[in-house]
């Protein structure tokens, strides 16, 4: 079966600094992928560049079978890929169901239609009963929430999570762990998600690759990952594994 | 539809809203010929404020040359008038569309080219000014000047060629006050207007939910201009001349946006509340002056300054969202 996402070669430099330096890697449809690696290893340049952010300088990403790279954020969107930002851009001055009302109405013509999609999408969230609250008057952990839904609400085949687990307490990671992996098996959406939270991801992903100075230094298997040395020089550390 | 358009607004706003266009419907039975003129001057500004508010409100794109699309209704529609007899519901069929062409335009220009905040508001600037120079040479519309619509008095209200008294000026602009008031709520209901919101609040964002946002804006641009240039017909008609100096003049694309700033940007009910409000006081001010025989040219613009300070600093977002607080509203939608 072909791969819902295939990121081939893919390389971007700013300046003098290769952000992104020849990366390839697949995530079949319906698995959730996890990108791990220090600050400034190149994660976020390989989202931006994977949703139309950036053009990538060299390489290709294809997305159910098609070139997307090159691409605009919206058109990106528009074939089925929602994205949240590492730092959270709710619209602030929406309510919470506004914001999600207009992920919602990418495909939906009638604001009735998406109010209805949009609280579907809010339940499942936890954010319902914070539905009339304006965006801006959320925490941090819940606007993290609220970015994710507003992309879950554009009824996407692939969804990509920068950190959404950053700054939240452990239980409140737990919730959001149980929440994605409620959405893979019940909805079959496939997810790419950058995480630092270790946790999460070991909880999480079924495959995970690393990047270091943008490089892809490993990838596999979880277990394989955490034990390998290079990993656990450049980001893990020793202590993590013992 | 008209379901759909009063669905989730309390019941004490729609009595409000029915005892306002009650006494709006009825006041020129009771107003004097000066109260008549000064409502007239109230509902072209709160007709104006609401058409900038699409772009500025609703799509965020700041726009400081709306006089252009004011002038470009009113010269087209008044040439047409005077060389061909042409009447203006059929010149609105040329003046609208030439507005509409020109923010199109303009649009295009800044929104494929990525300009956008200051430098947008900048080049709305440009492009009024750039009328206004051209107009100043254009004999056809009598250039520097003016251009003058025939008047003599007028027994019966022609309504059809908008030959006639001030009511029937105010009624003209009652109606599309209330049409432009009504076709803004659709507008925010309906898909366009959460996409408009979106792209205000973060253009980037609303992108990565797949919103195509030139395509948005330009659809605000153009309805914006289109819906301006209408009060231009009307300002043609109402004041029978027409100069490019005072026309184009970037003072009147302020007094075009001072309503909206005043009343609440983005809201509904600003546009209009701000107009009453700023036009309002400012002729009770003038009237009031003029009664005790002080004479002080330029008043009425400290009266704004004045204004815009106290809004500013009392309440940042206009009156409007003040007002819906005070009288429990906040919950609801604009």
């Amino acid at each position: 079966m072909s791969p819902l996402l295939a990121v081939d070669n893919l390389s971007k430099r700013f300046r003098g600094l290769v952000a992104v330096d020849r990366v390839s890697f697949e995530v079949p449809q319906g698995t959730i992928f996890a990108v791990i690696g220090p600050n400034g290893a190149g994660k976020t340049t390989l989202f931006n560049m994977i949703a139309g952010n950036f053009s990538p300088d060299a390489g290709t990403v294809s997305f159910a079978g098609e070139r997307i790279d090159g691409l605009a954020p919206d058109r990106v969107c528009r074939r089925g890929v929602g994205r949240t930002f590492q730092i959270v851009r709710p619209f602030p001055a929406l309510t919470v169901e506004d914001n999600v009302i207009v992920g919602a109405l990418l495909h939906r013509h009638h604001a009735h239609d998406a109010r209805a999609h949009a609280h579907a999408v809010l339940r499942r969230l936890d954010l319902y009963d914070k539905r009339s609250q304006r965006a801006s008057a959320l925490t941090l952990p819940d606007r993290k929430r609220l970015e994710m839904a507003r992309a879950l609400a554009t009824d996407p085949k692939l969804l990509l999570l920068d950190e959404v687990m950053a700054g939240l307490r452990p239980t409140e990671t737990d919730r959001m762990v149980s929440i994605l992996k409620e959405l893979n098996r019940e909805t079959g959406l496939t997810i790419l998600l950058i995480e630092h939270v270790m946790r999460a991801v070991m909880a999480l992903a079924a495959r995970i690759l690393v990047l270091h100075h943008g490089a892809a230094i490993a990838e596999g298997a979880p277990d394989e990952v955490v034990r390998n040395a290079a990993v656990i020089d450049s980001y893990l550390g020793a202590e993590a594994v013992t | 539809m008209i379901a759909r358009l009063v669905d989730g607004v309390p019941l004490r706003v729609l009595l409000l809203l029915g005892i306002v266009v009650a006494a709006l419907v009825l006041a020129p039975l009771v107003a004097s010929d000066y109260l008549l003129t000064v409502l007239i001057v109230i509902l072209y500004f709160a007709y104006l404020g609401q058409a900038w508010n699409i772009m500025m409100g609703f799509a965020g794109q700041l726009s400081l040359g709306h006089a252009l699309y004011v002038g470009l209704g009113a010269y087209t529609a008044a040439a047409l008038y005077v060389h061909f007899g042409i009447g203006p519901w059929i010149g609105l069929l040329a003046g609208v569309p030439t507005a509409g062409i020109a923010g199109a335009f303009i649009g295009y220009l800044a929104f494929r080219f990525r300009v956008g905040g200051v430098y947008f508001a900048i080049l709305t600037i440009a492009f009024a000014e750039f009328a206004r120079v051209g107009f100043d040479h254009l004999n056809w519309t009598g250039s520097t000047g003016g251009l003058f619509l025939p008047v003599k008095q007028y027994a019966h209200n022609d309504l059809w060629r908008l030959r006639g008294q001030p009511v029937m000026f105010y009624y003209v602009l009652l109606a599309a006050t209330a049409l432009a008031f009504i076709g803004c709520r659709a507008l925010l209901q309906s898909r366009i207007g959460y996409f408009w919101l979106a792209i205000r609040e973060d253009e980037e964002a609303a992108r990565s939910v797949g919103i195509d946002t030139f395509r948005y804006k330009m659809v605000a641009v153009v309805i914006s201009a289109v819906m301006t240039s209408f009060a231009g017909v009307i300002l043609a008609f109402y004041y029978n001349n027409l100069f490019p100096d005072q026309v184009f003049h970037i003072e009147r694309s302020i007094e075009i946006i001072l309503g909206p700033i005043v009343g609440g940007i983005g809201t509904l009910f600003g546009p209009i509340l701000g107009a009453f409000v700023l036009t309002g006081l400012a002729e009770t001010l003038t009237s009031a002056l003029n009664a005790l025989g002080v004479d002080l040219p330029g008043a009425k613009q400290v009266f704004y300054g004045i204004c815009l300070l106290l809004v500013i600093v009392a309440m940042p977002d206009g009156i409007w969202p003040w007002l819906s607080r005070l009288i429990g509203l906040d919950r609801e939608r604009p």
